[in-house]
């Protein structure tokens, strides 16, 4: 039984991963580059994931560690992202992003730790 | 794709892409938080990490080359530490190891302390 959901997890995501890579998707924006657009589903597939870890997660600390997996993947999000709009800020929603999350993390661990947060 | 810092840009990128996959994948598929921390959080900084330098080597010596290796730097300090924070408090908050872990050299530690 496990052997089989093991086999069908494998196929799934082999075959998500080789139609994003291999099928042309309907353009859903007007970019000159189809090979952007892939580089885009694969990093929402991830981000999928990462949800599926902060909804499923058995405790507190699991959700803490795939939001800041989530923060880390949104920073290559705004990175790429300033290729094909060809806008420079979105590596400063980068920057900006990188250190909130630092500190939300900091805050989120003192948290689960049961102390408070001026000691 | 004329020019080849555009190529070898591409090429970072694409690197950067599957290491973020199977950090994620990492994430969906260990047992305990542990492990997944291990697992998940070097793959995706050195994934961002080499995303962001893709960037920098597609847009050369600009303000947002140099913003991206700024970003880099930053990544590279915060994420380690947080990921530290992160495992250190779910220890002290009480959350199991799986039961095929080998040894807990932390509770090991604060029981010779105290």
């Amino acid at each position: 039984m496990k052997g089989l959901r093991w086999f069908l997890g494998l196929i799934g995501l082999v075959g998500t991963v080789a139609a994003i890579i291999l099928l042309p998707f309907p353009s859903l924006l007007a970019w000159q580059s189809v090979y952007l657009e892939k580089i885009f589903f694969i990093l929402v597939l991830c981000a999928l994931m990462c949800l599926w870890r902060v909804l499923m997660g058995p405790t507190p600390a699991d959700r803490a560690a795939a939001l800041d997996i989530f923060g880390i993947l949104i920073i290559g999000f705004c990175a790429v992202l300033g290729i094909p709009t060809g806008r420079d800020w979105y590596i400063d929603i980068a920057i900006a992003w990188a250190l909130q999350s630092f500190i939300s993390m900091l805050a989120l661990g003192k948290y689960l730790e049961g102390r408070r947060f001026d000691e | 794709m004329s020019n080849i810092n555009e190529l070898f840009g591409f090429a970072c990128i694409a690197l950067g892409l599957a290491f973020d996959f199977f950090g994620c994948l990492g994430l969906v598929r260990f047992p305990d938080i542990y492990n997944r921390l291990h697992s998940s959080i070097k793959c995706v900084t050195l994934g961002t990490s080499s995303i962001l330098f893709g960037l920098f080597l597609y847009k050369g010596f600009t303000h947002a080359g140099i913003k991206a290796l700024l970003c880099i730097g930053f990544l590279l300090l915060t994420a380690p530490v947080s990921a530290h924070v992160l495992s250190r408090s779910a220890h002290k908050s009480g959350v199991k190891l799986w039961e095929g872990s080998a040894c807990d050299h932390y509770k090991d530690d604060k029981d010779a302390v105290s």
